[in-house]
Order: structure tokens, then C-alpha cells, then sequence
């Protein structure tokens, strides 16, 4: 129930942020808008001529194209499906009083505060190498053949490697949300019979729809331009079984300083995006009302 | 009766939690073991759990050959004041969606977060050219402010997320007695909003900390933070494996100092207790 | 009431915290306005002679051991030098690439020198951006430069950038595994004898695998030495109307050659195998052969880091009695960008960086050994080298066995032995190592590869108006 004064007030407490984001999204948008007309080779300075739409239509026809939208709304779909669950499960389990909860809790975060770049070559040479890794170790003393993760699996390996690194965020969200949850009626239903499986159902996940709204549409907005692990475990390969949409920029556009091309295929990806968050809040967009 | 059930109860949820902890932490505890093993028993086959000599040159050498210092401070700078001068802008905004929404705040909410939809390499040279021209190039400034605007409607939206959470009631409470909205922010809002305001500060401050594309592209030295001195220890020709997980616990090791005293302000009870 | 307390307690942590960093940002804020204003030319540099005051040189080079030995002699070129300081950033590779392409082509000024390879420099040179260095002093000696060297970083006839270290690839193999199977191993051997060799050596089971060669897919990485096997197979990326031939019979033998010999002789997950990843298994001991950079001599035959150091061979890089071997050409050299306000300090940086004096100064610290390779003449001449470095004179055949103006047994449009000297090359040669890299891991098979690789190429060249 806001009154007049609140709502006022309410404005102009957002409009700061509001200007703010808007000077920092149309400066950027703008000039990218522009040089995506443009041929405009970084390397050739001074030549750039208008291209109209050429940029978009060689884009948009890379045969790899199709290849990478695939890969990026996989990589996305089921890396939100681990975290979630996984980090619906863990903040559970860490809502526990048990001895030494704050520094297990820590371990389970910790895996955020790696760098990305660090983390992938961690997983993808001291753990994941079918000769030196300790997987292949493992799996030998256990007589089976190591598994070559990264020619044989690329996507998934690299999947694992992200989801890694996010489970935490999820975890971190949903455990805080947790916490405020009413103490109260949890004793309540407990007295009135109701088990552990139907508290979960009925009052736990109501309660945590609107953090794992947040969860996903965060996660969401990151992982579509997943770019650093991919670069560093596969290089996009083998073949294009890991490039996804950003990577396709990166190896199409900005290797060979091609400020044109890497602009319009940043414009393709805003637009799929929007597409995407479309869809995800008329799924979940209930979650969001006051 | 009870008593021991309870007792069983928690032995068993204290393995679990610690198993899963282990399991999750490990390819980290792997990382900072690797960083105190020589260069060939780094990769060795089998590979060698605990029974290693245990040596300081990499830490020696990262330390000689790079300033960890002067990055580390450039990386607590650009991290901890972007995110304070983020803070500065949502907490009201958040505040202002959280209580008195109006019909557009859904709307300005997913604007919001569509600012962050362009993949960075597609704007890399538009931002690149606009820095140079405002002699923003390697300055510490100049990336607070790219790093506290990229990253403004993550931290709106998560404190949205928590203030959402806290009951009205307290709120309309402290209204009729006659507090006015800044007090109502400060003396009532603030206090229970503390464990979403500090795993907001936390996230982002990780998120600052490991942002590497922004970071490695517009700093050269005398703003160039934690991330580019692991950059240049990552994939050069040569052994590199326990010189780089050296300088990556060197890396992580102020956040997880800051994890750890953050532990109090995520732990519930402090709220509720002043509530009831 | 101990819950408010201890409310306030957390409240006052919270408030102190956001002090401090306060503090350490203003503090921060407060050292940045001190002058270090590069874009602004703040050392000046008129009046000639020595001694600028306060000149500071910002150097971007790449994180290779030369360079890193490079950046801990410092102090010898500025007790030399008193006026100029050194600033250091060091990237790796990739990064580094496109931060000193991104601030050069934009004026950005960050960068006073910068560390480029044979790859840059023609197509830099071409387009005015690099000082040209034909002043650095009466003892630098210029002709004293690898001829082959010399030729890439030079455009008509002026060097544009000073190297600083140079290789060329070469074959590396473990003498005793050749001993056992009583196989031996000509200095210069064919491709037929290497892939019979590594069949004969491979021990899946014990791990000893024939041959290692890289896999990882990348411009600099796989295709690099593809490119460079290539050569020696008779191929070329582009006929002389730059028409892609990978529809070519010569690549398809080079590619069926490549991918057959890994997938009997080679190691497991070879198609994600770089450089690194190949040391690493070499010096384990569990290759029999590796084709690679003539620096990784020095790291194989190093105790400290490998466990087979005393057991290693060398001899140059196969051929099939084309003409071309299948070694490749790369230099990291020393650049100034054109626009430089500094130009005299940071000529008499690379004068001092790239000299003769330099290659000793090296070598009374920590020995000939680590003296970088590949840049002069006098270097291979002097015995104390040649006793220290048992892989010198194959380094330096193989150098001087490559030709980076002609780099192809049929005549091509371009230069470059392991590249193509084009902007393009670097994304087309990373989609192309991408596809071999499928073949390898056995996504595709070869001719599916090739076929992918024609038509990229095909696409980007039209595009890129190479084609009419």
C-alpha cells in the first residue's frame, strides 16, 4: 500500500540508478549500432565504408551459426537445471545445525571466488587430463579406460566446469533465503503432523520461488555469454561441439579485429537474449509481483 | 528418547554436510596443495596426494617476478568500491521497488537487467575507444565506475529479492509511530536487511574481484588488479602448473578472508531475535 | 539485551569495513593523479643526447622464460640508463596479442614497446604503424642477425622490429627407447622413417606412446605445425588468384598422414594437446618423439624439470623430399609503436635488450644454456654455446632451413611459413584448427574436415575481398 508520498518518494529514490543504466546502455548500443553498418577493420583504419546490412547477413549465414545458438541455449539449460536443483539441495543441507557449519559452508562457496580462467585450467589439466589427470588415475587403479573428457565430451566437460563454479551463487542465494523463514510455522506444522516431504512441498518451495526466480534470471543473463572457460579447455572444438555465441564472435569478429562483424553479432545476441528472458519471465514472471 | 534420536540425527547430517563440502571444496584444496609441489611433481602420475616435498619457491617466485601487492590492492579497490558505490544507488532503489511499487516497476526491473545482455566481446572496441578518449585508460576510477555499472542491476535485483522479504508490518509499524522514509531505511530497514546486504556485498564483490574481459582489456599497470597478474602466469610455454596455483591462492585468499568475516552477517537469528 | 548488541556490533563491522575501503579508494584516487600521464608525453624527450628525466617505458611482452630472465636484469639497463625506468606487463600469448593490436590500431598509447611476433610485423610494417630501427647504435651490429630472422621482421630492407628471440621446430626423441628397437635416427629424417619409427616404439599399455604432436585446436597452436607439415607435403593455404586449397590432393595426404599417425602411435587426448601438454608428457617419458618449438630443447634437457633429460636426441623436422622441411619460423621481436613520444629511450631499451652485450650479460648469470636462442650469428659460432647447448647446431639448421618468403613448394601469394601473413589468418586459422581438431578426436573424418575448411576459408576469403 503505497500512499502519494511514497510513491514520490519511490521515484526519486530510483531514478538515479535508472539514468544511470540508461546513459551507461544507450552510449555503447548506439556506437555499436553504428559500426555494425560499417566495414570496419581494426587493422585497416581509416578505410571503413558503409555495409549496410552485410554484417548481419554474413553473420547470421556462418554455417556455425545454428551450431552455436544450440550449444548456448544447452550449456544454459542445463547448467540452471544443476545449480538449482543442486543448490536447492545444498542450502537445505546447510541449513542444518551441525559442528562446523561456518567453514563448511565456506568450502561450498569457495568455488565462486575462483577465477574462471584458473578454475577451467585447474579442471581441465590436474583433473580432467585422460593421461596426467586425477580422474584418469582414478579410473585406472579402478581398471577402467580414462575417459577423454574434453574430444569425447566436450560439452558436458565444460557444462561441469561452469556448473562448479555457479553452484555456489545458488547455494548462497537460496540458504539466505532460507534463513527467513518463519521459525514458527515450521514448528507448527511439525506439530501438526505434517512430514518433512510435504513441509518442503507446501511451505519450503512456495517460499523460495522468488529467490530462484532471481537465481535464474541472473544465472541466465551470465551464462549466455560464457566465454573465458571455453576459450581456455577447447579453444570452441572439437569441430564446434563448444562454441557458443559469444565464442562465434569472438573467433568470427574479434580475432581478426573485425569491429563491424563483432558489433553486429553482439546486436544478434542482445536480441536472442531478449528472446530467451521473454520466455523465462512469462514462465516464472508470477514470482515477481509484489 | 528424543534426545538421542536428535543426537544420531545431527552425526549423521555433520558427515553429510561435511562429505559434500569435501567433494565441492576439493578441486580447490587440490589447486593450493599443487601450489607448495615442485614443477615435475606438479603433473606426475600417479599423482602424489601428501607424501610430496613440500616447497615455498613458487610462492618465492610469483612474489619476486610480479607485484602481488600493488595488485592486490588494485583489486580490493576496484572490487570493494565499485560495489560500495553500487550500494549507494540500490539500496534506495531497491527500497523504493521492494515497498512502493508502481505499475512499471516490473517493467523497469527487467530493462534493467537487459542492460546486461550484449556479450562483452561485442562491445569491447566502443568502450575501448570512449576510454581512451576520456583518458580513462588504466585508471582505477574508470574501471569502479565500468565495473559498479555493469553490475548495478545485479545487486538491485538481489536486494529487491531480500527486501521483499522482510514482513510489511514492521514497516507500517514504524510509519504510524511517526518515522519518516529515511529513518525508516536506516533505523528499521537496514538492521533486518543486513544478511541480504551482506551476501549481495558478498556476490558482488566475487563477481568484481574474478571479472576478467573488462579488466585485462582496459588496464595495463597502474590499475591492473589481481586478474591480470594471473593472466600472466596462465598457459606460457613451459612447466606453469605450481606457479600458477600459487599465485591463484594468493589470488583467492583475500576473499576468503572476506568470506569468513562475513559469516556472522549470513548466519539467521540476528534479525528475527531483535523482531520477536 | 545481547541480540542488540550484537546487532550493532555487526552494524559497526559493516560501517568500519566500508571505512576503510573509503580510505584505501580515496588513498587509491590519490596516487593516480601523481604523473604518470602516457597518453600526454610527460617525459619529453627534445633535446637529443641521454639522460631524459623521468622517462618511463611501459613494456609489453609475452610470459616466456626469456622474457622473464629479461625482466630480472632490469637493473643492468637502468644502472646504463639513470632517467629511465621500466614498467613490465606481462600477459600470456593470446592476451597479449590482442591488447598490443587493440592499442596500436587505436592510438591508444598505452604501450611504449611492445613484444610482436614474426606474424605482426610484416602486416604492421605495412601499415606505418612501427618505428622503423635503423638507428640503434654503431655496435649493434645488425648484420650479426640470423639472415631467415632478419627476412621476417624486415620490409624493404629495414628492420621494423629487433628480435629478441627466435625458433624453429624441430624433432626431439628419446635415444634409448631407439636404442632398445635398434632403430637410429638420421639428422635428417623423412616423414616415412618418423611414422614407421613411432608405430615400431608404441607401447599403449606401458604408456610410452610413439609420437606426441599438437592437437589443441588454434591458429598458433595445432596449425602451426600442421601448416608447417604441410609445406613439407607439397600444400599451400592459397594459389597465387588466393583460392583455398584445401580440395587439394597435397592436403588431403597431409591431413590422412597426420591423423592416421596420432591415432596409432599418439597419446590420449591428443586433440586437446598443446604445447604444454606435450612437454609435460615428453618429459615424463612417455613419448618417444615430439615435433615441436626448438626451445623446448632446453626444457627437456633440463634435470630439474625432466625426468628423461640426459636421454634426449635431436635432429630436424621430417620432409618427403619436396624441398620443404616441416619446421616453422617464429621470432618475438621488440617494436616501437610510430606514434611513440619516446622514441630515444626506448630505442636504447631494445638496443640493450636485443645485443650482443645482452647475450652475455645472460650467460655470467645464469650460463650459456639460457641465453636466448635464435636471433645472431656470433652466438651460434662461440664454443662455449655450442658445449653449453648440445641442441645448437640443430637449432640452427633448422632456422636457417626455413624461408618465410617462400615458404611453400608451389609458388604463393604470401608469406609467412607457418602463417599466413594476413589479418584474416588468425580466425581462419583457429575455425580451420578447429576442424582438424575434430578429425583428430575423431568427430569427422577427413575429408568432412577438409570440405568444412574449403568453404570457411572460401566464405571468409570472398568476404574479405582477397577473392574477385
Amino acid at each position: 500500500m503505497s500512499t502519494r508520498h511514497t510513491r514520490v518518494a519511490g521515484r526519486l529514490l530510483v531514478a538515479p540508478s535508472v539514468v544511470l543504466l540508461f546513459i551507461w546502455m544507450i552510449v555503447p548500443l548506439a556506437m555499436t549500432i553504428y559500426f555494425s553498418t560499417l566495414r570496419y577493420n581494426l587493422l585497416s583504419p581509416g578505410e571503413e565504408r558503409f555495409a549496410g546490412f552485410e554484417n548481419y547477413v554474413y553473420f547470421l549465414t556462418d554455417p556455425a551459426f545454428k551450431t552455436a545458438l544450440l550449444n548456448t541455449l544447452l550449456l544454459v539449460c542445463s547448467v540452471l537445471v544443476i545449480t538449482i536443483v543442486g543448490g536447492t539441495l545444498l542450502a537445505l543441507l546447510f541449513d542444518q545445525q551441525v559442528f562446523g557449519r561456518s567453514i563448511a559452508r565456506l568450502m561450498v562457496i569457495a568455488p565462486f571466488f575462483v577465477m574462471p580462467t584458473v578454475s577451467a585450467l585447474v579442471w581441465k589439466n590436474l583433473l580432467m587430463h585422460p593421461v596426467s589427470g586425477l580422474f584418469a588415475w582414478i579410473a585406472t587403479s579402478l581398471g577402467f579406460r580414462p575417459v577423454d573428457w574434453f574430444a569425447d565430451w566436450p560439452l558436458l566437460s565444460v557444462t561441469v566446469i561452469v556448473a562448479w563454479q555457479w553452484l555456489p551463487f545458488a547455494t548462497l542465494i537460496l540458504l539466505t533465503a532460507l534463513q527467513s523463514l518463519d521459525q514458527e510455522q515450521k514448528e507448527a506444522a511439525e506439530m501438526d503432523g505434517a512430514g518433512a516431504l510435504s513441509y518442503f512441498r507446501y511451505m519450503v518451495l512456495p517460499h523460495l520461488a522468488r529467490p530462484i526466480t532471481v537465481v535464474i534470471l541472473i544465472e541466465t543473463i551470465f551464462l549466455l555469454t560464457i566465454f573465458a572457460e571455453i576459450l581456455v579447455t577447447t579453444g570452441g572444438g572439437p569441430g564446434l561441439q563448444t562454441t557458443n555465441l559469444a565464442f562465434l564472435i569472438y573467433s568470427q569478429a574479434l580475432l581478426q579485429y573485425d569491429v563491424g562483424g563483432a558489433s553486429a553479432g553482439g546486436l544478434v545476441a542482445v536480441v536472442l537474449a531478449n528472446i530467451v528472458a521473454f520466455f523465462f519471465v512469462r514462465m516464472v514472471g508470477k514470482n515477481l509481483e509484489a | 528418547m528424543p534426545r538421542t534420536q536428535t543426537l544420531s540425527r545431527k552425526a549423521i547430517m555433520t558427515v553429510l554436510v561435511w562429505a559434500v563440502a569435501f567433494l565441492i571444496f576439493f578441486p580447490i584444496l587440490w589447486m593450493v596443495l599443487t601450489s607448495f609441489k615442485t614443477e615435475l611433481d606438479a603433473f606426475s602420475v600417479p599423482p602424489k596426494f601428501l607424501g610430496f616435498h613440500w616447497t615455498l619457491e613458487n610462492y618465492s617466485v610469483v612474489q619476486t617476478r610480479s607485484d602481488y601487492v600493488h595488485h592486490a590492492i588494485n583489486s580490493i579497490i576496484l572490487a570493494g568500491g565499485s560495489t560500495l558505490v553500487a550500494l549507494v544507488f540500490a539500496i534506495p532503489a531497491a527500497w523504493a521497488m521492494a515497498f512502493s511499487p508502481t505499475r512499471r516497476t516490473r517493467g523497469t526491473l527487467l530493462w534493467m537487467l537487459s542492460t546486461k545482455m550484449m556479450p562483452p566481446v561485442g562491445v569491447l572496441v566502443p568502450i575501448y575507444l570512449i576510454y581512451r578518449d576520456a583518458g580513462l585508460l588504466d585508471t582505477r576510477t574508470g574501471l569502479v565506475v565500468l565495473l559498479c555499472l555493469a553490475n548495478l542491476p545485479i545487486v538491485i535485483w538481489m536486494l529487491f529479492t531480500y527486501f521483499k522479504e522482510i514482513p510489511k508490518d514492521i514497516l507500517e509499524a514504524a510509519r504510524m509511530d511517526g518515522a519518516t522514509t529515511a529513518k525508516e531505511i536506516v533505523f528499521v530497514l537496514a538492521p533486518m536487511a543486513v544478511p541480504g546486504i551482506a551476501s549481495t556485498v558478498l556476490l558482488n564483490v566475487i563477481l568484481a574481484w574474478n571479472e576478467a574481459f573488462w579488466t585485462l582489456n582496459l588496464t595495463t599497470s597502474d590499475a591492473a588488479p589481481l586478474t591480470t597478474f594471473i593472466a600472466s602466469y596462465s598457459s606460457p610455454e613451459g612447466l606453469f602448473w605450481a606457479k600458477l596455483s600459487a599465485a591463484s591462492t594468493l589470488a583467492i585468499a583475500p576473499i576468503l578472508v572476506l568470506g569468513w568475516l562475513s559469516q556472522r552477517q549470513l548466519v539467521r537469528g540476528l534479525t528475527f531475535g531483535a523482531v520477536k | 539485551m545481547a541480540p542488540i548488541d550484537v546487532r550493532r556490533m555487526d552494524c559497526a563491522r559493516l560501517a568500519a569495513t566500508a571505512l576503510a575501503l573509503t580510505c584505501a579508494m580515496v588513498l587509491g584516487c590519490g596516487k593516480e593523479s601523481a604523473p604518470a600521464d602516457k597518453s600526454g608525453g610527460a617525459g619529453s624527450e627534445s633535446g637529443g643526447g641521454g639522460g631524459e628525466a623521468g622517462a618511463k617505458l611501459t613494456v609489453a611482452t609475452v610470459n616466456n622464460g626469456d622474457m622473464i630472465r629479461m625482466q630480472g636484469l632490469t637493473s643492468d639497463f637502468t644502472a646504463k640508463n639513470p632517467g629511465i625506468t621500466i614498467e613490465w606487463v606481462t600477459l600470456e600469448e593470446n592476451v597479449l596479442r590482442q591488447k598490443v593490436t587493440t592499442d596500436i590500431a587505436t592510438k591508444g598509447g598505452q604501450f611504449d614497446l611492445l613484444t610482436i611476433g614474426t606474424y605482426e610485423v610484416p602486416i604492421w610494417a605495412k601499415r606505418g604503424w612501427l618505428l622503423p630501427l635503423d638507428d640503434l647504435g654503431a655496435d649493434y651490429a645488425v648484420d650479426d642477425l640470423l639472415p631467415a630472422i632478419r627476412a621476417g621482421l624486415s620490409m624493404d630492407g629495414k628492420l621494423y622490429a629487433a628480435p629478441f628471440y627466435g625458433e624453429s621446430s624441430m624433432t626431439m626423441y628419446r635415444k634409448d627407447l631407439f636404442d632398445k628397437a635398434g632403430l637410429k635416427m638420421p639428422d635428417a629424417p623423412t616423414w616415412d622413417f618418423v611414422a614407421e619409427a613411432a608405430r615400431k616404439l608404441t607401447d599403449k599399455s606401458g604408456e610410452v606412446y610413439g609420437i606426441c604432436l599438437r592437437g589443441k585446436a588454434g591458429w598458433g597452436e595445432n596449425m602451426a605445425f600442421v601448416t608447417a607439415m604441410s609445406n613439407s607435403f607439397g600444400a599451400r593455404w592459397f594459389d597465387e588468384q588466393w583460392h583455398p586449397q584445401f580440395d587439394q590432393p597435397e592436403w588431403k595426404k597431409t591431413l590422412d598422414f597426420y591423423v592416421k599417425l596420432l591415432k596409432d602411435a599418439g597419446p590420449p587426448g591428443v586433440s586437446s594437446n598443446g604445447f604444454n601438454e606435450n612437454l609435460a608428457l615428453f618429459n615424463s617419458g612417455k613419448c618417444a618423439m615430439w615435433i615441436d618449438a626448438t626451445v623446448a630443447a632446453s626444457f627437456v634437457t633440463n634435470p630439474k624439470d625432466s625426468q628423461v633429460a640426459d636421454k634426449v636426441g635431436f635432429a630436424l623436422a621430417p620432409d618427403n623430399g619436396l624441398g620443404k622441411r616441416a619446421n616453422w619460423l617464429w621470432a618475438w621481436s621488440l617494436a616501437i609503436p610510430a606514434s611513440s613520444k619516446k622514441a630515444d629511450a626506448a630505442k636504447k631499451f631494445v638496443s640493450w635488450a636485443t645485443s650482443r652485450a645482452y647475450l652475455e650479460l645472460v650467460a655470467s648469470k645464469e650460463g650459456w644454456a639460457n641465453v636466448p636462442p635464435g636471433t645472431r650469428t656470433s652466438l651460434y659460432e662461440n664454443p662455449e654455446y655450442q658445449k653449453a647447448a648440445p641442441f645448437a647446431k640443430m637449432t640452427l639448421d633448422s632456422i636457417n632451413a626455413a624461408d618465410p618468403t617462400h615458404p611453400t613448394v608451389k609458388p604463393v601469394p604470401y608469406t609467412g611459413v607457418q602463417f599466413v601473413a594476413i589479418p584474416e589468418f588468425q580466425g581462419l586459422g583457429t575455425t580451420v584448427g578447429q576442424q582438424f581438431s575434430a578429425a583428430l578426436a575423431g568427430q569427422v573424418d577427413v575429408d568432412r574436415a577438409l570440405a568444412s575448411a574449403q568453404q570457411a576459408a572460401q566464405r571468409e576469403m570472398t568476404r574479405a575481398g582477397y577473392i574477385k
